[in-house]
């Protein structure tokens, strides 16, 4: 039976600290600090604090972690060795000094390329999201200079995309259309062909898409975007399902942007650093952000001369740190191993798609890739996540895509053997039938958790975001937690 | 291969395969149109231990800091991180955990946040901060895009010295709004003209940032008399998170959003990336703001919890609406920047501040008694200081390479108004009384 710690764990600031001292400096008068609230606590103190708050949190070298459109799959410990070895070399040291760094900069690039089958690459972009946001700049500059962004305005996407692509749409200006999915869960092609004109500017879309479906239609789907000047948008989060197997390039898009910190095994540490790098083919190549890394037989450099750059969308060349991981991953399985991953990943879902389709309603069409959604016959998604929890498994992404309503969308990742997803699979079956026979005891999960379910709605009404604001607010809100 | 981290048994595969019915893997693939087939990934794949060597030999190839004096700064730089930061951060339950989608499994992480939030609201002097965006530059252009949020106005002031990086991911966030980036002058000593900078504002005014230390290493000392004359503008103040050890938090004078680069809270420079975009802000203005928040409730039996909150802001709900499209964040910096602060405590933050300021003010002193024209401003520095050069700073500093230092930030002449050939010279607490003799030394060979 899974038990997860429980500490009761005071705040950092509850902790008893000692006395602030008074140290004496050397700066103008009225931008002097007289007050600093940070505890002073000695190293043990501070270790154990968060050894236990680690011992309250979950990861996947915990267990299975199938957060569809997440791609947590294990992540080789070798990564973060080779990392380490490039901590303390500064951006703008000379290039002379960091070949090394710049060398797996440029073999990325390369690598990227042959697995995506675009013309080049930028590592700039900090996470997925700021790739798309990047992309939607490229969109913009090549319209503009083509001087047709006065009348492209609208940024097509499927009612089954991240929530992402039409806030990053919109960031850079665009407005947001949807395309509806048809019956088997794929891109409505009439629909596509009525809303796309001279109006379009781009048509975002993930391939296989939210659902886990491959769009059949993409070849088609390329030629109207093309035949009407717009240009067409990878959404990379799952490339994992057809590495080897088909590419961005081959299906016909212009832009792609990848998700290293899915797809190459870069861990998520909580939320983040991710890396969303942007490759782009033909004539966008002089679009990208400045500078790319350029080797001319005899050295590796920073190319800032790039025709109609759209400038930086962050300082510096991106989350190298992440990059040395992918770098890393990718070199070592090669092409082949990256092949087998996107094989492996897929007769994974659908062995557990299998599994458990008969205990819970899965909508549009079988055939799946990476990932599948169904929904509960007899329970709320979030009352069949909660209990999942309960048997020390993570649950799969809920209430996402919004086209199925109560949701539950799964990513066993290629990381995971037969052994482990059927004890997935008897812990999912076993939980549909408790929907049925005592739907109490998934209301009251989780049990076995540091604490039981949270209460969000309280926290939206009562927003206590900073200690100082709990000390505050106390007494005001009546506080007893 | 001599081994692989992914289960590759094709025993277990086969058996699945069959499980399904089905006689290949290929079936699972039928739906992928042929003209859009691929022959595989032209890759060669390596042994673990050869690439582990491969590696180290494309690391040995570059000079890190502990092997040649370096004297970079510009946005992030070389602090000692102290081994509980790296110890714990790496503990696999943090390390590998995925954004705190089910709170009730990731409550070490969602305190872990909510502290960070709680440190960089203490630092900063402001009601709330998020729990990061992806680095200072990008801080700013939220911060630009939330002041447009707030009051619709269609300008930005910036100062003349901002870096032009940071000017250049700014113009693109704001792209989209049609906003307007306007530079205001320095004064004769680095700092805010005020009466330049009160002249420019107008009815478009949106917002105003203010960095300090600014991009010069001044600390600005008209700061504080900011927020008098640029009347209901938005006022974003950018800010080094360690000189706020000894410095004013902007929330004292006013500001309505702090912005700065958390990397030198105990992550490492690794070439510049991942870094921690701080953002803070004002409670009134919670509802406009960019990120994720962490929030402090109960669960069903009463207890303290914690769980992502206020998230109708967020591009997973609000999608085209949204108050940013941050989905991904820098959640492991974050935590890492929390285990530092926690470490040091307010005595020791505000000792490595003042140590930081004495090894500033150490080489500017040495300089001065080389001879050399430093700094450039007559005013105090944090960290960073303007030296003037007879020469171009590109050219020095291939010469300082030669020998065995690497210069500041290259200042091309008549980039900035009155500023010649110069170099952004950089200290911290890590620069020994060697280094820097190492550097004059240089310098006066190379001068």
């Amino acid at each position: 039976m899974y038990r997860q710690a429980r500490y009761d764990e005071p705040l950092l600031c509850e902790r008893h600290s000692s006395t602030q001292e008074d140290i004496k400096v050397d700066v103008p008068e009225k931008l002097r600090r007289e007050n600093l609230n940070i505890p002073n606590l000695p190293e043990y103190e501070v270790v154990r604090h968060y050894t236990r708050l680690s011992q309250m949190n979950y990861g996947v070298d915990i267990n299975i972690y199938p957060l569809g459109s997440c791609t947590m799959k294990y992540n080789p410990k070798l990564n973060e060795e080779i990392a380490k070895m490039f901590l303390y070399i500064h951006p703008y040291q000379d290039e002379s000094t960091v070949q090394g760094a710049l060398q797996i900069m440029y073999e990325l690039q390369e690598m990227l390329k042959e697995i995506t089958d675009m013309d080049d690459f930028t590592l700039q972009p900090a996470a997925g999201a700021h790739g798309e946001f990047t992309g939607m700049l490229i969109v913009r500059a090549y319209h503009q200079l083509h001087g047709e962004l006065d009348k492209r305005r609208n940024v097509l996407v499927p009612d089954s995309a991240h929530g992402t692509n039409p806030a990053s749409a919109a960031m850079a200006g665009f407005n947001v259309i949807e395309i509806p999915s048809n019956k088997e869960g794929m891109v409505d092609i009439e629909a596509l062909e009525a809303a796309t004109d001279e109006t379009t500017a781009a048509f975002m879309i993930t391939n296989p898409n939210t659902l886990g479906i491959f769009e059949e239609d993409i070849i088609e789907i390329a030629k109207i975007m093309h035949k009407n000047g717009a240009l067409l948008y990878y959404d990379g989060a799952n490339l994992n399902a057809i590495m080897g197997i088909t590419s961005p390039g081959l299906m016909g898009f212009d832009i792609v942007h990848l998700n290293l910190h899915k797809t190459f095994s870069t861990p998520h540490g909580g939320g983040g650093p991710g890396s969303g790098p942007v490759g782009v083919r033909g004539e966008l190549v002089d679009f990208l952000p400045v500078p790319i890394v350029r080797y001319n037989g005899e050295k590796y450099y920073l190319d800032y001369n790039i025709k109609h750059t759209i400038g930086k969308v962050r300082s510096f060349y991106g989350n190298f740190g992440v990059l040395v991981k992918a770098w890393a991953y990718i070199k070592r399985l090669g092409g082949e191993g990256l092949k087998n991953i996107a094989i492996r990943s897929v007769v994974n879902s659908n062995y557990l798609k299998e599994r458990i389709k008969g205990y819970y309603d899965m909508p549009y069409k079988d055939l799946r890739k990476h990932e599948f959604v169904v929904k509960p016959k007899n329970a709320r998604a979030m009352d069949v996540a909660k209990r999942l929890l309960d048997f020390g498994v993570h649950a799969p992404t809920v209430y996402f895509p919004l086209i199925v309503d109560e949701a539950l969308m799964i990513e066993p990742t290629e990381t995971e053997t037969k052994e482990n997803l059927d004890k997935f699979a008897e812990i999912m079956i076993r939980i549909a039938k408790e929907a049925d026979e005592n739907p109490e005891v998934l209301k009251n999960a989780p049990q076995n958790t540091s604490v039981k379910r949270v209460d969000d709605i309280l926290a939206n009404r009562k927003p206590i975001l900073t200690w100082k604001m709990y000390k505050e607010m106390k007494e005001q809100w009546n506080i007893d937690y | 291969m001599v081994s692989m981290a992914i289960p590759f048994s094709m025993d277990d595969l086969n058996e699945m395969l069959r499980a399904m019915g089905l006689e290949s893997w290929e079936e699972l693939f039928k739906d992928i149109p042929k003209e859009a087939r691929k022959e595989g990934i032209n890759l060669k794949g390596m042994d673990e231990y050869e690439l582990f060597r491969y590696s180290k030999k494309l690391a040995d190839k570059n000079l890190d800091f502990f092997k040649m004096p370096n004297f970079l700064g510009a946005g992030v730089y070389f602090h000692f991180i102290p081994p509980v930061v790296m110890s714990l951060a790496s503990r696999a339950e943090f390390y590998t955990s995925y954004t705190p989608y089910q709170a009730e499994m990731s409550q070490g992480m969602l305190q872990v946040l909510f502290e960070y939030q709680s440190l960089i609201a203490e630092l900063t002097g402001m009601d709330v901060a998020n729990s990061s965006m992806y680095d200072a530059s990008t801080s700013l252009g939220e911060a630009v895009r939330m002041a447009h949020r707030i009051n619709r106005k269609k300008e930005v002031l910036v100062p003349e010295n901002i870096h032009w990086e940071k000017e250049s991911v700014l113009k693109n966030y704001i792209i989209g709004l049609d906003m307007k980036i306007k530079k205001y002058p320095l004064d004769n000593k680095g700092m805010v003209d005020l009466d330049a900078l009160s002249s420019l504002i107008t009815s478009d005014t949106s917002a105003v940032y203010l960095e300090n230390p600014n991009f010069f290493g001044i600390i600005d000392e008209n700061a504080p008399l900011v927020r008098d004359v640029i009347g209901d503008s938005i006022l974003i103040v950018g800010v080094n998170p360690i000189s706020l050890g000894i410095l004013k938090p902007p929330g004292d004078y006013g500001a309505d959003i702090v912005i700065g680069e958390g990397q030198i809270l105990g992550n490492p420079i690794s070439f510049g990336g991942p870094l921690l975009g701080i953002f803070a802000t004002r409670m009134k203005y919670v509802r406009k703001m960019p990120g994720r928040l962490i929030g402090m409730t109960k669960d069903a039996d009463g207890r303290r919890a914690f769980v992502m909150t206020l998230q109708t802001r967020e591009q997973h709900i609000r999608r085209g609406r949204a108050t940013s499209n941050i989905c991904s964040n820098e959640a492991l910096c974050a935590l890492m920047s929390t285990l530092y602060l926690a470490y040091l405590g307010s005595n020791g933050l505000r000792k490595l501040a003042k140590k930081n300021m004495e090894n500033t003010n150490k080489l500017i002193t040495m300089l001065k008694e080389h001879g050399f024209q430093a700094p450039h401003f007559n005013a105090p520095h944090f960290n960073e200081f303007l030296l003037d050069l007879p020469k171009n700073p590109h050219i020095v500093n291939k010469e300082l390479i030669k020998r065995g230092v690497q210069g500041g930030y290259p200042i091309n002449e008549g980039c900035f108004k009155g500023i010649g050939h110069a170099m952004l010279l950089c200290v911290t607490e890590m620069h020994t009384d060697e280094d820097m003799k190492k550097l004059i030394e240089a310098l006066e060979e190379v001068i």
